[in-house]
């Protein structure tokens, strides 16, 4: 019995120490892909090549912050962390849209703004518009021939007789 | 001598086409004819003056005088010939006097037209045209001189219009070379197409403020107007695409629309103009939205400028950039002015421009159009705005920010999605009057059939919704637009008892304006069909790879054969790769990735390999490649559903702006008697 329990006993702490062993294995750095390294690169863009997305710059300096965020992601950083990490470095202009907080949210409020006040001009003109061609309309029924027209009489009798 | 001699034409150029402005200005104003007709030969004359000009420069960089500044900056010994002719326009000087140069042209052209209808408007197009010509060469003379040469001082190197004082000439061995990125066919094409468009924008905008200053309040100045405006967006359009197709082949980022802002600064005229395009048909069929076309030309006009603006005053870098160029300056008082007295002088007519017309109902054609009006605008806005922001955000905060790519995709796609369903529905729309039963009797088959699509497509496996909507859109315009081709040319046919392709082809001579325009909507259809696809259907891998070995992206599988190394003799050292392309496991083709690397200027240009169909597009880029041995390579594989369908839409759209362009046949005389014609007409 007692060796059934000293046996079990090893068992388990050999399958505690082979499944440490392989879970220190999963920690130790990752292979990245070029094509996880170009996932985060193409939302940077670099302060020198202005316009250009990361991932398909050609220059020594991007190059060099791929191999930056290759290292991150080896080490387990997240995306939002290795954005956060170039923006804490270069500043606000490496992301792609302006960071949602201060000055910049006129980026985002002002197009929308600009476009409802032209929908509410232009429903404003059209309301106006057909306001004032129902008017006409009204005006011209409610208008009587002139008595005086001679022209008008003669052609009102005329449509009279062809009814 | 020669750099002199051009200089010196230059500037008489300058001085006929301020004494063409003075005289016309004068004539105008004080109601003498002469005047006025000495302006106009004097505007004649600033043709052939800056011809002669311009062919100086073209002379000097051809023979490369490399003791001419602007020759040394944009050309090389090694360049071939077509690149040294076409290198008038690759750099700023350059680029200012061909843009003077055409517009020369343009408004010497409009001066050789009849004028005898029209007598009142030569004075005032005469002053618009000159003084944008003159502000144009000002800047060639006193700020970017195509004409400066290299002295020698004790100051150092440096470019001098005239000679300074103890300096020595200095010739170059050799020149700088263009950028080798617009050493491309497409970059040949691309400036003069925009410059064309952007430069006949502004004969309709010289006839706006003719109108407006002589108070002319009918549509005459749309009507003469009207082709001027379809040439000037036809070139402005193709310039955009050819600006994309070059994009696309040398930029090497597998697309062909980045939301750069020098692209936005060649869109934004596009929006206001293609708004303009659409607006001025109201105001010719309903005498409506006169003050607005007004400001449609005047914004139009005045973003042609900033256009060249944005991209030459290097405010795009910086603003402090900006302030330090002497051009961007120049520029920007030029754009105010032109604005503000533009704007004052609509205002001052804004009463007598007033509508007598009323819009009664909210589905006609002119009510759609303003839908469609707004809708340009509004993409205009979002583009303007991402724009300048950068600018206004470094003004204000001293913090620099990118507005990219999916700031702007994310605003524009629902407007271009509701640009589509309202390019379906408005052609079948009246003038006047339309009510949801009249559209409604003519759009339920072509908008049943339509709703085929999205179906297919889903059942095949696709489960985007932006895809299925979009390729929903494109479906309605295409069938809608074919539908109504069918209904005239039935017409025809029970009417005059015609064939179906003759009724067809005549009903396109009839009525060219309306046809040519439902085609050019056919490949505005396609060329979403383009856009769709790689927006939404777009996939990439990157992998480094030995020879012998492949990469898989979709159907393709792609082997790495060998990297070869050689020199050109036109100064370009090549890494070119020879990949294998399968598809499904068959052998389908051989492609060739390369980098040039160009001597004259240290840098490297990427050229893709590129397999086109009408399904999709390969498109491998030579990444990296181990120095030594070349044995290791690294590529980036891009598969772009559909992207053919961009270009071959363009073609279908120019098609149809020539149709557009041409004028309506006379219909056919028809001989009457006395007898028959004494007889009263039966109904």
């Amino acid at each position: 019995m007692k060796r059934l329990v000293y046996g079990l006993i090893l068992g388990l702490l050999a399958a505690l120490m082979w499944s440490g062993l392989t879970s220190a294995q999963g920690d130790g750095p990752r292979t990245v892909t070029d094509d996880e390294v170009n996932a985060i690169a193409r939302q940077l863009y670099c302060p020198v090549c202005e316009n250009t997305p990361l991932d398909v710059c050609s220059t020594e300096a991007c190059r060099q912050w791929r191999e930056v965020i290759r290292e991150k992601l080896e080490q387990g950083w997240t995306e939002e962390e290795i954005k956060q990490y170039f923006i804490d470095y270069y500043g606000a202009r490496v992301v792609a849209e302006p960071p949602r907080e201060g000055f910049n949210w006129l980026a985002y409020i002002v197009p929308p703004a600009l476009i409802l006040l032209g929908v509410g001009i232009l429903i404003r003109v059209v309301i106006v518009w057909k306001q004032a061609a129902a008017e006409e309309q009204q005006l011209a029924a409610e208008a009587e021939p002139d008595e005086e027209d001679e022209y008008i009489r003669r052609l009102e009798e005329e449509l009279q007789k062809r009814r | 001598m020669l750099a002199d001699f051009g200089f010196g034409i230059l500037l008489l150029t300058f001085i006929a086409a301020l004494y063409a402005a003075g005289a016309a200005l004068y004539g105008a104003l004080k109601d003498v004819p002469a005047a006025v007709e000495s302006a106009r030969r004097a505007m004649l004359l600033t043709f052939p003056l800056i011809s002669v000009a311009s062919a100086i420069l073209v002379y000097l960089l051809a023979t490369g005088r490399f003791e001419v500044e602007y020759v040394y900056s944009v050309t090389s010994r090694s360049m071939p010939m077509y690149l040294k002719l076409t290198a008038w326009w690759g750099g700023q000087a350059g680029s200012l006097l061909f843009w003077a140069w055409l517009l020369s042209l343009f408004t010497s052209a409009v001066t050789l037209r009849k004028w005898d209808r029209d007598r009142e408007f030569l004075p005032w197009v005469v002053v618009v045209g000159s003084v944008t010509l003159a502000f144009f060469l000002g800047l060639n003379i006193f700020v970017e001189n195509p004409f400066a040469r290299l002295w020698s001082t004790v100051e150092g190197i440096g470019p001098h219009t005239f000679r300074p004082a103890g300096g020595q000439l200095f010739i170059p061995q050799d020149g700088r070379g263009l950028n080798p990125l617009l050493r491309h066919p497409g970059m040949v094409f691309h400036p003069p197409l925009l410059y064309l468009g952007f430069v006949s924008f502004t004969i309709p905008y010289a006839f706006a403020i003719a109108a407006l200053v002589t108070g002319r309040t009918d549509d005459r100045w749309v009507r003469i107007t009207r082709r001027w405006t379809l040439v000037a967006w036809l070139f402005l359009s193709l310039g955009l695409v050819v600006g994309a197709r070059w994009a696309y082949d040398v930029l090497g980022w597998g697309g062909y629309w980045g939301w750069d802002p020098v692209e936005i600064s060649a869109f934004m005229p596009w929006l206001t103009g293609t708004a303009f395009l659409h607006s001025v048909m109201i105001e010719e069929k309903r005498n409506m939205l006169k003050q607005w076309n007004m400001l449609l030309i005047i914004m139009t006009y005045d973003l042609v400028i900033f256009g060249t603006f944005l991209t030459r005053s290097g405010v795009l870098s910086s603003v402090h950039a900006f302030a330090q160029s002497a051009i961007g300056p120049a520029f920007f008082i030029f754009i105010g002015l032109t604005f503000m007295l533009s704007v004052g002088l609509l205002m001052y007519r804004w009463h007598d421009l007033k509508a007598k017309e009323q819009m009664t109902s909210l589905l006609s054609r002119e009510a759609l159009f303003l839908f469609n009006n707004l809708l340009f605008l509004s993409i205009f806005i979002v583009s303007f705005w991402g724009t300048i922001f950068p600018l206004i955000s470094e003004l204000v905060t001293g913090q620099k920010i990118t507005v990219g790519p999916p700031f702007y995709e994310r605003a524009t796609a629902p407007l271009f999605s509701a640009m589509l369903f309202l390019m379906a529905i408005a052609p079948l729309s009246a003038w006047g009057r339309s009510t949801v039963k009249t559209l409604g009797r003519i759009i339920w088959k072509p908008a049943l059939l339509s709703l085929l699509v999205p179906l297919f497509i889903f059942f095949g496996g696709i489960r985007q919704w932006a895809a299925l909507l979009g390729f929903w859109l494109v479906a309605l315009v295409t069938f809608v637009t074919l539908h109504e081709f069918w209904r005239a040319a039935r017409a025809r046919q029970k009417r005059w008892g015609e064939s179906l392709p003759v009724a067809l082809w005549r009903l396109a001579g009839r009525n060219r304006r309306r046809y040519g325009g439902y085609i050019v909507h056919l490949g505005m259809a396609l060329m979403a069909i383009g856009i769709l696809g790689i927006e939404v259907f777009q996939t990439e891998t990157q992998r480094t790879l030995s020879v012998g070995e492949s990469v898989t992206l979709e159907d393709y599988t792609v082997t790495f054969r060998d990297l070869a190394v050689f020199d050109t003799n036109d100064g370009r050292r090549v890494y070119r790769a020879v990949m294998d392309v399968y598809k499904d496991g068959q052998y389908v083709d051989e492609l060739h990735p390369r980098v040039d690397y160009y001597y004259d200027s240290q840098q490297p240009m990427t050229i893709p390999g590129l397999r086109s169909t009408l399904v999709d597009d390969l498109y491998i880029l030579l990444v990296d490649w181990e120095q030594v041995s070349l044995q290791n390579s690294t590529f980036k594989v891009y598969h772009n559903p559909l992207v053919k369908w961009l270009w071959i839409g363009t073609l279908v759209f120019m098609l149809g702006l020539f149709i557009s362009l041409l004028p309506d046949r006379e219909p056919a005389p028809v001989r009457v008697t006395a007898r028959s014609a004494a007889q009263p007409i039966r109904r």
